[in-house]
């Protein structure tokens, strides 16, 4: 089972944190910042797994993790999702990390079709949009979909039914709003998103 | 007050903080902006408000404070609020805290929603974040939506179940019905997430299992389908057909196939398909390939098939990704004992991994190669594993070289061969080896008597070379002591003997004596050897004059042994000859772990007692378990007592008379609850009941007949001893009317729980015919609650040589007995 996806870049900056079991805030952040340290001083030739650090359970789980241009992109999993031995978890290794290749090469790949050649700026500025769409790859841990068409598909629908409940229902309150930033000279640039936002009423709500 | 920023913005903002004081500082406005918006319950704004606080809380900072925001979002009815709602109380919201509880409300309302998209919101909240109450009440629409059409609720309503499952297996039965039609679904997301969940299934019950091994056709059917289809875009991963797929079937494969043979019959074909077929120049066909290996070797697959999986393993260990190697050994060492020979085929290939740079590597490859070792490859395989011992880290060598020990002694192809082997390691390795190969060897030595001169003389040169390595050094003392004189005489056959004097081997035994190198065990070794050889030297001047030297040595050890050594050249000359003989040929003894010589100290004797008398005890202890089955329930406490009157056997004489003093004047007294009262054999009390030990019989309580049926009878007199009154003790007479007597006689008597008994050694086991005599044996019950007794009492005897058994229930007792 899959225990969290990180994205965090080149300077250990969490660019998206997914923890599929429970972890404190404060754990999450310590977690992020071991696994950063563990796999940012590892050459891009050497293998793409390795074991876990201490916080997130220790050799039980492997990190395996891909390198993209400016971004980690890191799977934390678990043996496996029963009870099986020490044994069997090494040899799961490479099962996992194929599987997480593949997700991770599915993800990428989704989020290179949804935004177009994919930088750390899409992921910065599309959080949510970036969460929807794993959520689309993996359900509580556990690889949901494969088939990057389908993904890419649903997240559009969902995006257009978004988009047209922002154009009904939230455009008067955005018009407003919009107005009242025009008189807030300090922020010009609000002046014209809001007033594209009044005329193309699919722009994002957020 | 004006709208809040944008998310987009906040972040812009944030990013141009060049501290990270700043950017807290920013968010801590951005925070407070947040929460008075939150307070101002402003519905337009709260799903920017929200989304604003995910991405601090990545950042991490604290955003707790917007989960019951996240909650009113969920029951907003745009689709905007919710999904940010769902994604906010996902990333938030745990099932520690019981403000999740309140979703499961709205969830439930979301998972009948009309638009699927809503109601693959809930699923994947539910499937992430459900606790066991959530998943209790919401089970029922999981398993609606697992039945439905749609393809994208179904996938995410299996792996929803799968997470139900997890917290609440009992609701497993639920999901039963609409696994039914899972695997004739097209859809490739609903086929893996099913599979998935048949596996969880089969993990968690073996009646799922049982139940589902019946799908297995349909899985080969899918699985053939996946392999033989052409090229297809949506499910291709570097040419190879969801991967994903075939990976997740092989595995339910497997779990069915485990000691099943229909099923396995049933898949055999498909797993030699699949594993011929599958292209491995990329991961992801060995990782498929790995899964067929595995699956094939966990059911009850042909042999042939056998042989094809471990040769891909074999296959695999020329890898260059270090990940396969090291899975393959590992996979190897677990089949090895399984299919012998045909891992023996790849035995060069994993020989060669012992020099992998990896240590995971080499450490998988050196078990296995010891694995591999059996008589016809002993030599070669011994010659890679020393050179290997010579070369590898020292956290190997303890490992490796008793490895070569035992492998040695088993396989070894002549004893010359053995000893060289076993002195090559103590040579290379003779810090890492275990304690326990000094005796060895030098057991193997002595038992090789036509190797002793050739030994001796290999021992001598080593000793030349190298005093470093304790073990060897501790060996070659003592062979030097034990056969000074064939190397003296230059008796080898073997190979060229060499000159020494007398001198020049004592001075290397001296040498050891003075070395810092030498442990105190060492010495003494090299002592004791000089002492050895004043019976096989001349120069038995020299040997005095250094043993008397370490008379006075600071090591007591040392100091012990020659002090006994002098005494030995002054008081004793004339026995020193016969003393330092040389050593008989030991015995194969249990060479590892520990011997099975019975201790002998004083309590050899009851040992061998108890023994003798175990039948007589085990025996009744049999009857015991028959009687408290027949008393019913267990709320009796069934105390036992054997007739068995064993002759005092003659060396416990003296003990049976001590321990009949003790329970004399013990008698009286309350017994500590004894719940097994016969621990002790029986004979130790033996010899008691004859005699009477409660005197002072109370007036008043009149005998019983508690039995009296086939001419035997069994009277119950009553005794309340005075210090204790809640003990009644009971004298029973068993007396015998018939012309026959009534041989091995045993009575037993149970009582309810609240009670408890003692039963002491009857008189005889024989009841005499014609009332001559009696059989009497004392009861003690212990009635603390003064409740009325009750009594079970079972007799046996042989009566006229056929054995005889009765049960009777004795309830009129006396009120004067137990009130």
């Amino acid at each position: 089972m899959i225990k969290a996806i990180l994205i965090f870049n080149n300077h250990g900056k969490p660019r998206l944190i997914r923890f599929y079991q429970y972890f404190a805030e404060d754990m999450q952040q310590q977690i992020i910042r071991e696994t950063f340290h563990l796999v940012s001083k590892r050459d891009d030739n050497v293998c793409n797994f390795l074991e876990g650090g201490s916080l997130i359970g220790g050799s039980d789980y492997k990190l395996i993790y891909r390198h993209y241009a400016t971004l980690y992109f890191v799977f934390c999993v678990d043996s496996s999702e029963s009870e099986l031995g020490i044994l069997d978890l090494i040899q799961n290794m490479l099962l996992f990390t194929t599987v997480c290749n593949f997700v991770m090469q599915v993800f990428v790949e989704t989020l290179d079709k949804c935004f177009e050649n994919v930088c750390e700026l899409d992921l910065i500025f599309h959080m949510d949009k970036v969460h929807y769409i794993l959520q689309e790859v993996v359900m509580g841990g556990m690889v949901l979909e494969t088939n990057m068409n389908e993904i890419v598909a649903q997240v559009e629908l969902q995006n257009r039914m978004e988009k047209s409940e922002g154009g009904l229902s939230a455009a008067p309150a955005r018009a407003v709003s919009a107005v009242k930033n025009m008189n807030l000279p300090e922020i010009p640039r609000n002046i014209n998103i809001g007033d594209i936002n009044i005329k193309v009423p699919s722009l994002s709500p957020f | 007050m004006p709208a809040p920023i944008r998310l987009r913005e906040l972040i812009r903002t944030i990013r141009t903080a060049r501290t990270q004081a700043e950017e807290r500082e920013m968010i801590q406005k951005e925070c407070a902006a947040i929460r008075s918006s939150f307070r101002e319950e402003d519905n337009t704004y709260r799903c920017r408000n929200v989304a604003k606080l995910l991405y601090m809380h990545m950042l991490g900072y604290p955003a707790h404070f917007g989960q019951l925001e996240c909650l009113k979002l969920i029951a907003s009815q745009k689709f905007t609020d919710k999904r940010i709602g769902y994604l906010g109380a996902m990333l938030l919201l745990d099932e520690r805290q019981d403000v999740h509880l309140l979703m499961t409300n709205c969830i439930k309302n979301d998972l009948n929603h009309s638009t699927q998209y809503v109601q693959g919101l809930s699923l994947c909240t539910l499937g992430c974040m459900g606790s066991s109450e959530m998943c209790r009440d919401l089970a029922g629409e999981v398993e609606k939506l697992l039945k439905t059409s749609n393809s994208y609720l179904r996938k995410k309503a299996a792996l929803c179940a799968v997470h139900v499952i997890r917290k609440v297996p009992e609701l497993m039965e639920m999901f039963l019905p609409a696994t039914k039609n899972l695997l004739s679904e097209k859809n490739h997301g609903v086929l893996h997430t099913s599979v998935v969940l048949l596996t969880e299934m089969c993990e968690r019950s073996p009646d799922m299992l049982s139940h589902f091994r019946k799908l297995v056709p349909q899985l080969v059917r899918i699985l053939k389908n996946l392999i033989m289809s052409g090229y297809s875009p949506e499910h291709d991963v570097s040419g190879i057909s969801d991967p994903f797929l075939q990976v997740r079937i092989l595995r339910l494969l497997r779990i069915l196939g485990k000691g099943d043979d229909d099923s396995s019959e049933a898949m055999n074909d498909i797993l030699a398909q699949v594993a011929t077929n599958t292209e491995t120049s990329k991961n992801v066909g060995n990782a498929i390939l790995y899964e067929t290996v595995l699956t094939i070797m966990d059911i009850k697959s042909e042999s042939g098939l056998r042989v094809l999986a471990i040769n891909i393993l074999g296959r695999f260990l020329l890898n260059n990704d270090k990940n396969i190697r090291y899975v393959a050994l590992t996979s190897l060492l677990k089949t090895v004992q399984t299919d012998h020979n045909a891992v023996q085929r790849h035995r060069s290939t994993i020989v060669d991994c012992l020099k992998d740079l990896d240590v995971s590597i080499k450490r998988r490859a050196m078990e296995l190669s010891f694995a591999l070792v059996n008589g016809n490859n002993i030599r070669g395989m011994m010659k890679e594993l020393l050179y290997f011992l010579d070369s590898c880290d020292p956290d190997f060598k303890a490992d490796c070289a008793s490895g070569i020990f035992l492998a040695a002694e088993k396989y070894a192809p002549s004893k010359r061969w053995h000893i060289d082997t076993v002195m090559r390691v103590l040579t290379t390795a003779g810090s890492y080896v275990r304690d326990d190969s000094v005796p060895n060897l030098i057991q193997l030595i002595t038992n090789s008597v036509e190797m002793h001169a050739y030994t001796v003389q290999r021992l001598y040169k080593a000793l030349l070379d190298d005093i470093s390595q304790q073990p060897l050094v501790q060996v070659a003392s003592w062979c030097i002591g034990e056969y000074g004189d064939l190397l003296v005489s230059g008796q080898c056959e073997e190979e060229e003997p060499i000159q020494v004097s007398e001198d020049e081997v004592l001075d290397v035994l001296e040498g050891l004596l003075v070395s810092n190198l030498s442990t105190p065990v060492t010495r003494a070794y090299s002592l004791t050897a000089i002492m050895k050889l004043s019976t096989r030297f001349s120069s038995v001047n020299r040997i005095k004059k250094v043993v008397s030297i370490y008379g006075s040595s600071i090591d007591v050890e040392l100091q012990q042994r020659a002090v006994e050594y002098n005494a030995l050249f002054k008081k004793y000359d004339h026995m020193r000859p016969a003393l330092l003989e040389r050593m008989p040929i030991m015995e194969k003894t249990a060479t590892n772990g520990p011997t099975d010589i019975a201790q002998t100290n004083g309590e050899t004797d009851s040992t061998i007692l108890d023994t003798k008398h175990l039948p007589s005890i085990t025996h009744p202890a049999s009857q015991a378990n028959d009687l408290l089955d027949l008393l019913g329930g267990n709320d009796v406490v069934p105390v036992i007592q054997t007739t068995v009157p064993t002759k005092p056997a003659s060396a416990g004489g003296e003990l049976l008379d001590l321990l009949g003093d003790l329970s004399l004047t013990g008698g009286p007294t309350p017994t500590p609850a004894p719940s097994v009262p016969m621990s002790q054999p029986p004979f130790l009390l033996d010899g008691l009941s004859s005699q009477p030990i409660f005197n002072d019989i109370a007036a008043g309580i009149p005998p019983m007949t508690a039995y009296n049926k086939n001419g035997l009878k069994i009277e119950f007199t009553f005794e309340r001893s005075n210090p204790s009154p809640n003990i009644a003790v009971i004298t029973i007479h068993a007396t015998n009317s018939t012309e026959a007597d009534m041989t091995e006689f045993v009575f037993q008597a149970a009582v309810p729980k609240t009670f408890q008994l003692q039963l002491l050694s009857p008189s005889s086991n024989v009841v005499p015919a014609l009332n001559q005599g009696s059989v009497t044996q004392v009861i003690r019950v212990l009635n603390p609650q003064k409740q009325q007794l009750r009594m079970r009492i079972k007799l046996t005897y042989t009566h006229k040589g056929s054995p005889v058994q009765d049960l009777a229930e004795v309830n009129n007792f006396p009120p004067q007995s137990w009130q």
